[in-house]
């Protein structure tokens, strides 16, 4: 009763004063902005058990979404509408239904930002904090609390964040409080502005709160961890990295055990017009970092523990990516990217460019901690594992040489070759053999004239082991910069079991105009990434047709 | 239907709390009414465009590739026009977008002005292999590093390659997805246009 007597005197209140501000209502309005993007992707599923389409009773699945912003000045506030009706194949269960998932409001003053609400931020390297999204990969761990920027002078950032995580459309069990401090010399230091050296130090910790009642174990309820990082960098060289600690946290990942966790990254690169070398060193020891205890998967983590191997979006190589354990590993990459100048002898008239990559993945070395106690024992300290020794059993391996010339006006061509080791017991968890495969990409551009171009990309895998060799086909044709149209077939030709030597078969249309995209395909997909129509982007397998709609406002 | 809508039982005993309530609700209607009436009239009365209009580039830190942290709000080509492009390593139309601008881009910068900024998407898996990238195929470009996606969230940016054309006031009057060969001679016809003054579909 007195909530509508309150509501009504609020209204008539802004009516009043609106009328008396004329001005005001105009500067207002005239610094107000909307924007928002929007996606659907839906799909009409087909039975195939041949290539292992799961069966869907509800004959046609959709996720889709709308982001609203609101910006004025220094004020914005927004939100995200998410729909999955159901959610297509692939994605978690969870996303079901209608909400909004994600809502908040900033507010800049004085050096500080403030956000009350949903948010996403990363401390350094992301080794003890990274809140993040992507739609396509169905993975969302905003912070819903609050969420601090304070710069108090130039060159100085201070964050603070406090809250739960976003666990689909519910909050994670365990809440989240950190800081990040950031300083960058040479902006705190005028006179060290325009040296060549450039030196930037920062620090962050974090800590989890979740509540809990083992009765065997006591289970370590708060669980802290901090990080420090450091990049320099001085003309054409340049080396950061980033060290991280956390105390004990026994967990369903690590089954159960009392051994504190490490990350350490670094990287380095000397690059300068014409050519770069790059070098990068991960070593993880126990750095799964949940807000609960028993999660699975890639849910609710708090950190970001990057895969430092190559990423290809050709869909053969692209079939045995690396997958990251956070348990244990060390992986190192080296990469040199080069050209010959247009005009030179070996860079022919638009230049020649090479890439070269390789990144190997081992496990930790992990000893007993003592003669009785087997390693990873639940409730023990678990094992003991030397900094500097690197575990004997390699993870995965992969080795790229890339070579792209454009050779006329009409022609342009990239080769690749890539070397996969992919160590199927690690990375999937079932008792099967290496992988070992060789794979070979043609990718070749004809441009009929100003508008009209075809592409076509031939690949050609071949292993013994696995479902055996693939070959690849496609042609694209685009009419720019609003038409494509593509035809490809993914063939396992190879596949020890003859009934499962399978054509993938694809066709697809796409309508670019603006900041608006429709694109209907149809066929059977296979998991991975796919490049069609100018963009990139991760599907699960299935056979149908498919409608995406994207569009920016 | 609009008694079982504001919850009220037309079968209850006491009439007289169920017309206090109509009243009410009525009251209500009236004053919003005229509240959006007043809002309407102040939006004509108003010249410029105001909430659905030209969008300004939001305030963003991100750093570059010598490690500097900048503003997004702050980038500024003295009143000409600006390119910004959405990209990321692994990204093969993106990498093809900015190699064939590459071939033109000082014909492009000697007509026009334009200055492309080209902000990367590549999260800490990739942002390492980004500095060799860009200089490994000779880019001219500013290369802004948006490890955790804050200013493409902010951009309204969903896939990439999403490339956006700024005027010389600093307001985004044009944008495009996806990658084609002859999709840069769309681009340079919408920057001269800008780089004209004149206004852009």
């Amino acid at each position: 009763m007195k909530h509508r007597y309150f509501l009504l005197f609020v209204v008539l209140c802004l009516f009043f004063s609106i009328n008396l501000n004329a001005q005001v209502v105009d500067k207002f309005l005239q610094n107000s902005h909307i924007s928002g993007d929007f996606e659907f992707d839906g799909m009409y599923y087909n039975k195939d058990s041949l290539i292992g389409a799961p069966d869907v009773p509800q004959k046609a699945l959709m996720n889709s979404f709308v982001n609203v912003n609101y910006t004025n000045g220094p004020f914005a506030a927004g939100f995200r509408f998410e729909n999955y009706l159901y959610g297509l194949e692939g994605y978690d269960p969870r996303y079901k239904g209608v909400g909004v998932p994600y809502k908040y409001i900033t507010f800049e003053k004085d050096k500080f930002t403030v956000t009350v609400g949903n948010s996403y931020d990363q401390f350094g390297s992301g080794l003890i904090y990274r809140s993040w999204q992507d739609f396509s990969l169905g993975y969302d761990n905003s912070l819903n609390g609050l969420n601090v920027k304070f710069r108090p002078w130039k060159g100085i950032t201070l964050k603070g964040i406090w809250g739960l995580q976003r666990f689909y459309f519910a909050l994670s069990p365990g809440v989240i409080r950190g800081g990040d401090a950031e300083f960058s010399i040479n902006d705190i230091f005028t006179k060290l502005n325009n040296k060549n050296l450039r030196v930037t130090v920062g620090g962050s910790f974090v800590s989890k709160y979740q509540d809990a009642s083992d009765p065997v174990y006591t289970l370590p309820k708060n669980v802290g961890s901090y990080a420090g990082r450091a990049s320099i960098s001085y003309k054409n060289f340049s080396i950061n990295g980033e060290y991280a600690h956390k105390i004990n946290d026994p967990s369903a990942i690590n089954n159960r055990i009392y051994k504190p966790g490490e990350a350490t990254l670094i990287q380095a690169t000397y690059a300068k017009k014409g050519m770069g070398f790059y070098l990068a060193a991960i070593r993880t020891d126990n750095m799964s970092y949940k807000t609960d205890r028993d999660a699975s998967g890639s849910d609710l983590n708090i950190n970001y523990i990057p895969a430092i191997t190559k990423q290809t979006t050709y869909s053969l190589p692209a079939m045995y990516p690396y997958a990251t354990q956070p348990n244990g590993e060390f992986g190192v990459q080296a990469q040199t990217i080069f050209s010959f100048k247009r005009k030179s002898a070996l860079g022919g008239k638009y230049g020649t460019f090479f890439s070269i990559t390789y990144s190997q993945y081992n496990n930790i070395d992990k000893q007993k901690i003592n003669d009785v106690t087997p390693i990873d024992s639940t409730g023990t300290l678990g094992y003991k594992s030397d900094f500097f020794k690197i575990g004997k059993e390699v993870n995965y391996q992969n080795f790229n040489i890339e070579f792209s010339k454009k050779f006329t006006h009409t022609f342009k061509m990239i080769l690749s070759y890539f070397y996969i080791n992919y160590n199927t017991k690690v990375i999937e968890g079932h008792d099967q053999p290496n992988i070992y495969s060789h794979t070979g990409v043609a990718d070749l551009t004809f441009n009929i004239n100003e508008k009209n171009s075809i592409r076509t990309e031939l690949q050609y895998m071949y292993t013994t082991q696995g479902d055996g060799s693939w070959a690849y086909a496609m042609v694209e044709y685009t009419i720019a910069p609003k038409w494509f149209f593509s035809l490809s077939d993914q063939y396992n030709y190879g596949n020890p079991v003859t009934a499962k030597q399978i054509h993938y078969f694809g066709v697809a249309t796409t309508y670019a105009i603006g900041s608006t995209r429709i694109s209907l395909n149809y066929g059977r997909q296979r998991a991975g990434i796919f490049c069609v129509g100018g963009v990139c982007r991760f599907v699960p397998a299935a056979n149908g047709l498919t409608l995406t709609l994207t569009s920016s406002f | 239907m609009l008694t079982t809508l504001l919850g009220i039982n037309i079968f209850a005993p006491n009439y007289i709390n169920l017309s206090i309530k109509i009243m009410k609700t009525i009251f209500l209607s009236i004053s919003l009414f005229f509240l959006s009436l007043s809002l309407l009239f102040a939006q004509e009365n108003n010249q410029a465009n105001g909430v659905l209009g030209l969008k300004k580039i939001p305030s963003v830190e991100l750093k570059t590739l010598d490690g500097k942290t900048i503003n997004t709000a702050d980038i500024s080509n003295n009143g000409k026009p600006i390119i910004i492009s959405f990209w990321a390593t692994w990204c093969k139309p993106c990498v093809n977008e900015l190699t064939t601008i590459a071939d033109v881009y000082p014909d492009w910068q000697k007509e026009t002005g334009v200055k492309l900024i080209a902000v990367s998407i590549d999260d800490m898996k990739t942002s390492g292999n980004v500095k060799t990238t860009v200089n490994g195929k000779n880019w001219d470009y500013e290369v802004l590093l948006d490890v955790n996606s804050e200013f493409k969230r902010a951009m309204n940016v969903n896939l990439v390659p999403h490339t956006f054309v700024i005027n010389g006031n600093g307001e985004i009057v044009w944008q495009h997805t996806s990658f084609s060969q002859g999709s840069e001679l769309t681009l340079i016809d919408i920057v001269r246009k800008v780089a004209k003054g004149e206004k852009v579909n």
